[in-house]
């Protein structure tokens, strides 16, 4: 506090120069792949941050928010279709089409991954522990199920999208601005979730991760509180799927997949769950292992596995902890 | 007639074939300090629970500042005026002390509503908190972690947290447990000096402690209330010496 920066926010500032820095040379060398590359980091660790906030803050650890990553990548991949086609999602009672602008599709990323997650979390929140995580991983099927059977949308193949959707000012087809757009949205998401954890509502929150019982019993119910940390969770999640689906031109019922949704706990993990910045830093060491190792190895999932036993092992505040030290309550 | 922070009417609750709560009735009065004692088993907890809204009783009334709260969830009775302390310290562990009490003063204040402003700044909370502390002689440990904290220093902060709500009936349960003689005169000291700004229930092993606070003493026994009065007449009572008293050394 006061002027002196912590160690914590010097490593987070380096970890945010650091990802901004490397498309930023790449684009200079004429290396689109690695841009696309920083675009994918920058995305995962979005949906990271979602979860983040429901697993490291709100203690909720939730094993289904492929669900939600999903869902903001089908309503990139459907408003596409719809406005390829010029047909409409819905026509009655009110005619909604697709859309080719990029806020608009954001928007309805929020609110769709938001309002499943009111649904999804007002049933699991009713639960605790293993229960919560084996009935969001239900949920997270059943929408998955859902998408594989829905052959106007590819069913199992999942929907192309054949231009990406546009911004007013910026190029979005251009690989660096894309980039650009995702890093300002995760700067923002950061920006909002640290504001979030340090307010009122966030020592609620971390109250009721600690102790729901003490919580209630001080006149604040834990219910509401964790349902709408879920909700907002999600909601970055889902706008994490919008943006992936846009950069890789196609959304498939993989994005719904379980593996997915243990992906994203694993970005959480490996990069200090609870800490602001370890969603970053752990989708960052993800997409380098998988990159680097997997270019030279097509079992880099094995050197992935034994980083992440070492860091629950070894060190608990993931790569965050290991750079930054114990985290600092007050 | 005055009317009680507290009323509890033919309150019954089993476990199975086990009469937890049988048919208490019980009250507490506006300054008044009610002592509730009983041997290991009686019930105690489970008439606890039923008071602060953790458990619903089977049948039973339970009536708190006039309004019959008995279908009420935890946070709603406590947002109406009930304070507590648990038996084991329950606090959020990871924070410091003065965000433990934070934490109590901003759910008065206005709940889990604000997401913007970071709390650390936040003056009014801050100095309330400090306020409290300040109270229970916990000032110089404000910025430390609860999990630094003694046992005995827990049990000031359980206090310290229940006053923040600024209740209008405390229910202590055992406050006094695991404190040393030099701890338990002290907290003594401070519930006498407290009772005209809440009224209290308490629960306490610590005899002294009881019949140097009590205005009243009730004595649970298998989930029933065998005898109610004075500590005077609680004293005089063989049934009370039977049940209970008698196990001590006197």
């Amino acid at each position: 506090m006061g002027p002196n920066f912590s160690r914590e926010s010097v490593v987070n500032a380096v970890l945010a120069l650091a990802l901004l820095a490397a498309p930023l040379v790449a684009a200079a060398l004429d290396e689109p792949f690695y841009v696309a590359l920083a675009s994918r980091v920058a995305i995962l660790a979005l949906a990271g941050v979602g979860l983040n906030l429901a697993l490291g803050t709100g203690g909720m650890v939730s094993f289904g928010h492929a669900a939600f990553f999903g869902l903001g990548g089908y309503v990139a991949g459907v408003a596409a279709l719809h406005a390829f086609e010029g047909s409409a999602f819905l026509a009655w009672p009110v005619e909604i089409g697709g859309s080719e602008s990029m806020p608009v599709i954001w928007l309805a990323a929020l609110v769709a991954s938001g309002v499943v997650a009111l649904a999804i979390g007002a049933v699991s929140l009713r639960t605790s522990g293993v229960y919560f995580i084996m009935i969001t991983l239900a949920f997270a099927q059943m929408i998955y199920y859902f998408a594989v059977s829905l052959p106007t949308y590819g069913g199992e193949d999942g929907l192309s999208i054949y231009l990406r959707s546009t911004l007013p000012l910026i190029d979005s087809g251009d690989p660096l601005s894309f980039f650009l757009v995702c890093y300002a949205l995760l700067l923002l998401a950061l920006f909002l979730a640290q504001r979030l954890v340090d307010s009122r509502f966030g020592a609620a929150l971390q109250c009721a991760r600690m102790n729901p019982e003490r919580l209630a019993t001080l006149g604040i119910a834990p219910y509401p509180v964790k349902l709408t940390a879920f909700a907002l969770s999600a909601m970055a999640t889902g706008l994490a799927g919008a943006l992936f689906a846009e950069l890789n031109g196609f959304v498939s019922p993989a994005m719904l997949s379980w593996q997915r949704s243990g992906e994203i706990i694993v970005f959480v993990i490996l990069g200090g769950v609870g800490r602001l910045f370890g969603p970053l830093a752990g989708a960052a060491l993800f997409i380098l292992l998988e990159a680097f190792v997997g270019g030279w190895t097509d079992r880099w999932q094995l050197v992935l596995g034994l980083v992440l036993l070492a860091v629950v092992l070894f060190a608990r505040g993931g790569v965050i902890g290991l750079l930054a030290g114990r985290a600092r309550h007050d | 007639m005055i009317e009680p922070l507290l009323k509890l009417d033919g309150l019954h609750k089993a476990f199975g074939a086990l009469k937890a709560t049988d048919g208490v009735d019980l009250t507490v009065l506006p300054g008044e300090i009610h002592a509730l004692i009983g041997p290991n088993g009686a019930g105690k907890s489970t008439l606890i629970a039923e008071i602060a809204g953790g458990l619903a009783p089977d049948a039973g009334r339970v009536t708190l500042l006039g309004q019959d709260v008995t279908g009420w969830p935890v946070a709603r009775r406590a947002r109406l005026g009930l304070g507590r302390s648990f038996q084991v310290s329950s606090l959020a562990m990871e924070f410091s002390v003065l965000r433990n009490v934070m934490l109590a003063v901003q759910a008065r204040q206005s709940g889990a509503r604000g997401f913007w402003a970071p709390v650390r700044r936040d003056e009014r909370l801050r100095s309330e908190a400090l306020g409290v502390l300040d109270r229970v002689g916990l000032t110089p440990r404000a910025g430390d972690p609860v999990s630094a904290l003694s046992h005995g220093e827990r049990r000031l902060l359980e206090v310290a947290m229940a006053l923040a709500l600024r209740p209008r009936l405390l229910l202590l349960d055992e406050p006094m447990a695991g404190l040393g003689p030099e701890g338990t005169r002290e907290l003594t000291a401070f519930l006498a000096t407290l009772k005209h700004e809440a009224g209290m229930l308490l629960v306490e092993h610590d005899m002294d402690a009881v019949f140097a606070l009590a205005d009243r003493i009730s004595v649970l026994v298998y989930g029933r209330i065998i005898a109610s009065g004075t500590a005077a007449e609680i004293r005089a009572s063989a049934a009370v010496r039977d049940a209970y008293l008698g196990d001590r050394p006197c």
